[in-house]
């Protein structure tokens, strides 16, 4: 019991004085541009939280060095927002009623984005996620576009269309067959783009079989596909499934090149097995463009890892990292901080980031390219960049 | 041996000419129609595309197989014990993960060619796999005994349908204790092979498929991994038969399964013959998971729910108590569940599976061995 009194009488300590800490440093200067970010710093995907802190401050610091943005100082505001809505939703309060700012990067995960997204669209606060996939957090349950709010990802069924492209222009396949789990949403949006995309080119899909995220033997689906003769199967599953299907198909001599979504993306995939398959995926550290080189070189300057060598920065920090700068190119485009103004502005946006150029269309997600990545027995390896 | 009095398996007849209840020939016209649609369709895909169907069924007999091994320990223990053991299932399980940490982590399938560096590679795999399979199976037997030991026999006297909720406690037990981080993981682990699977193609004889070259048109895969599970399969169901009928052990098992306080009175240990009994479904249950896993190299702890679900179907089917009502019954599941998934869609394989045991209780509880058998262990 004493234990307790002891903690929580610290804890109250410890809120009182970052409470006048930061109600000190809200009454000064005038030449500040407060930005928050909103990250996943703790909760279920914590790694993803500590790159998206990264990538974003590595932003406001080059700017800063720059001379700040029309002059002003940009200073952060890093709020811990869990990858769940109530804590985000906090933050987010916290942030605009308490701190002033007006504009927000974050959050991470769609789930927590979308009531932020409420949040920050009827006060006029202009938010931009990152990483959020989901449709809802853009446009509202009406269809109608929530017109502060953005994204600098590209969402789901967009990788359905890079798939298909891919697969029609650089592969010459003509006929395809789509793999899909239909209970799982991600994996049904990939997989229906795809189909639609593909035939819409000009190719066939031969073929589409479901699955449950439980099975194990495909042995019928494949023996299906040996007598389809696919020139590609398409199949935007997690690893795991991958896993099982690549090293099925290649006993039973299935050759055909598998194509998949960013969900490939995993230290678990099999290598030896999925070997000739390709996947998209929204950056690749391998991609050669300067952009990216100076990006991967200057995060890992500023950011080691516990043994002291240079971090690689993830596909969730390269997207925080153009984020930041897309917003912050926005305002200074804008010469103003009046959010109506900076939001016109991002809507005509043409930005050349880590993860591609970025424009964005009706909905305010992101119209940009996406890296195929091919997959190797030694490792997965960057292929190519697929424009929209 | 017809009239079993002490057994307390309830037969129930057949109604052949009774009065039956009237509209009663409404459900059976369905099930008649219903069968003559899927012979049909079978017959008709058949014809019209013979190496496709022949592919399908050589998956069928894959699966069919497996389930027949994890079938058995679900009928024996049902015959002995009159307990429908949910645990099986995770107990097959148990049996693919501790080849995998035998394999993956301490290399056990090598221990032949380091020791003796001078034999023959193939005949080191050969020795080597067979340990790793081994040591699963002994370690199936122990936890079969623990669970038995710990989690039934103290219900042994109880009503059974304590027994049966402790039996889905016990399984749910094995399926998050392992999930945690320290015991197997919650993550769908990579299954590292204690020897390569083969693949061979049918078509103007059998015919090695290289890496990297695809079988011409036409041709019928299958691959080393098949043939073991069937003659791995074939002869577990052989050396079931020999051990019930023909030694002492088995006459026990047989007596304990007829009346366990006669068998006492004979002088049998009947808790003992109950603990063997578990052993030894327990023993061909990781058996089953091993190959199970050799065969789909993917596994995770929840990975024998459905396929010992499916097994108890096939029990069921089959004639739960009977051993070779196990071993038609679970071929039978096979072949259902790959013609599903050929002819209607994958997700549908279970759905189709558990219509069967919904079918056959509605119109032959006993299933297809039902009457009582003279093995009925």
């Amino acid at each position: 019991m004493r234990f307790v009194k002891f903690f929580s009488l610290l804890i109250v300590a410890a809120l009182i004085l970052s409470a006048c800490a930061q109600g000190g440093s809200t009454g000064g200067q005038q030449q500040e541009l407060k930005v928050a970010i909103l990250a996943p710093l703790s909760g279920p995907v914590p790694t993803f939280g500590v790159s998206t802190r990264d990538g974003a401050l590595m932003a406001i610091d080059e700017w800063n060095a720059k001379g700040g943005v029309l002059g002003m100082k940009i200073v952060p505001i890093v709020e811990d927002s869990q990858c769940t809505p109530d804590p985000a939703v906090n933050a987010a309060n916290k942030v605009i009623d308490q701190d002033g700012v007006k504009f927000i990067i974050g959050e991470v995960c769609s789930k927590a984005s979308i009531p932020v997204s409420e949040i920050a669209n009827s006060k006029g606060v202009i938010q931009i996620s990152p990483t959020s996939t989901n449709e809802q957090v853009t446009v509202d349950a009406n269809g109608n576009v929530k017109p502060y709010i953005f994204r600098a990802c590209f969402i789901d069924p967009f990788q359905g269309y890079v798939g298909a492209k891919f697969a029609y222009e650089q592969l010459g396949a003509k006929t395809a067959f789509v793999m899909l789990d239909q209970a799982n949403d991600y994996v049904k949006g990939l997989a229906t783009e795809f189909a639609k995309n593909f035939e819409m080119m000009g190719g066939k899909v031969v073929g589409t079989e479901s699955y449950t995220a439980t099975d194990t033997d495909f042995s019928v689906i494949l023996g299906k596909i040996a007598e389809a003769k696919p020139d590609v199967v398409y199949l935007p599953d997690y690893y795991n499934i991958v896993n099982l299907v690549a090293k099925q198909a290649k006993e039973k001599g299935i050759n055909v090149p598998f194509i998949g979504g960013d969900g490939w993306d995993s230290p678990d995939l099999d290598l030896a097995a999925a070997a000739g398959g390709y996947f998209t995926n929204h950056y690749s550290p391998d991609d050669p463009r300067p952009e990216v080189v100076n990006f991967l070189k200057a995060y890992g300057e500023k950011y080691k890892d516990e043994s002291g060598n240079p971090k690689v920065p993830d596909a969730l920090a390269a997207l925080a990292y153009d984020a930041a700068n897309v917003l912050l190119q926005a305002i200074n485009d804008a010469g103003t901080t009046d959010t109506a103004k900076v939001k016109e502005i991002l809507e005509k946006i043409n930005f050349k980031g880590v993860s591609g150029n970025i424009t964005f269309d009706a909905n305010h997600n992101p119209i940009k390219s996406a890296a195929l990545l091919a997959v190797k027995p030694d490792g997965v390896k960057f292929e190519t960049i697929v424009n929209p | 041996m017809q009239q079993v009095s002490g057994s307390s398996q309830v037969v129930i007849p057949v109604p052949k000419k009774k009065k039956q209840p009237p509209l009663a020939w409404v459900g059976q016209g369905f099930f008649i129609l219903l069968g003559i649609v899927v012979a049909v369709i079978l017959i008709s895909n058949l014809i019209r595309q013979p190496t496709l169907f022949a592919q399908f069924f050589i998956s069928g007999l894959q699966l069919g197989f497996v389930y027949a091994m994890i079938a058995l320990g679900y009928t024996m223990v049902y015959g002995i014990v009159k307990l429908i053991n949910f645990a099986h299932g995770d107990v097959f399980m148990v049996g693919a993960f501790v080849s995998y940490f035998a394999v993956a982590r301490f290399r056990l399938h090598q221990w032949p060619l380091a020791v003796f560096p001078e034999i023959s590679p193939g005949l080191g795999v050969v020795i080597g796999s067979l340990t790793v399979i081994l040591l699963s199976m002994v370690i199936c037997s122990a936890l079969a005994i623990t669970i038995e030991r710990v989690a039934y026999k103290p219900l042994r006297d109880a009503p059974r349908i304590a027994a049966l909720i402790t039996a889905i406690g016990v399984s749910f037990f094995l399926e998050y204790f392992g999930a945690l981080n320290f015991v197997f993981s919650p993550r769908f682990i990579p299954y590292e092979r204690p020897f390569e699977v083969v693949a061979w193609y049918i078509k103007d004889g059998i015919h090695l498929i290289k890496p990297g070259e695809a079988p011409p048109d036409g041709a019928i895969t299958f691959s080393n991994i098949l043939v073991i599970i069937i003659v791995a399969s074939i002869l577990v169901q052989i050396f079931l038969q020999f051990l019930v009928k023909r030694t002492k052990i088995g006459i026990a098992m047989r007596a304990s399964s007829y009346d366990k306080p006669a068998a006492r009175l004979m002088g049998i240990n009947v808790d003992s013959v109950i603990s063997f009994t578990f052993a030894i479904g327990a023993a061909f249950a990781g058996l089953g998971g091993v190959l199970y896993a050799i065969a789909y190299s993917s596994i995770w702890t929840q990975l024998g729910i459905l396929p010992g679900l499916k097994a108890f179907v096939a029990a069921v089917l089959g004639g739960i108590g009977s051993i070779p009502g196990a071993f038609v019954g679970a071929l039978i599941m096979g072949q259902a569940e790959a013609m599903t998934m050929g002819y209607i869609s994958t997700p549908m394989r279970d759905a189709v599976a558990f219509t069967i045991l919904i079918i056959v209780l509605l119109i032959r509880p006993t299933g297809i061995f039902g009457e009582p058998e003279k093995e009925k262990v």
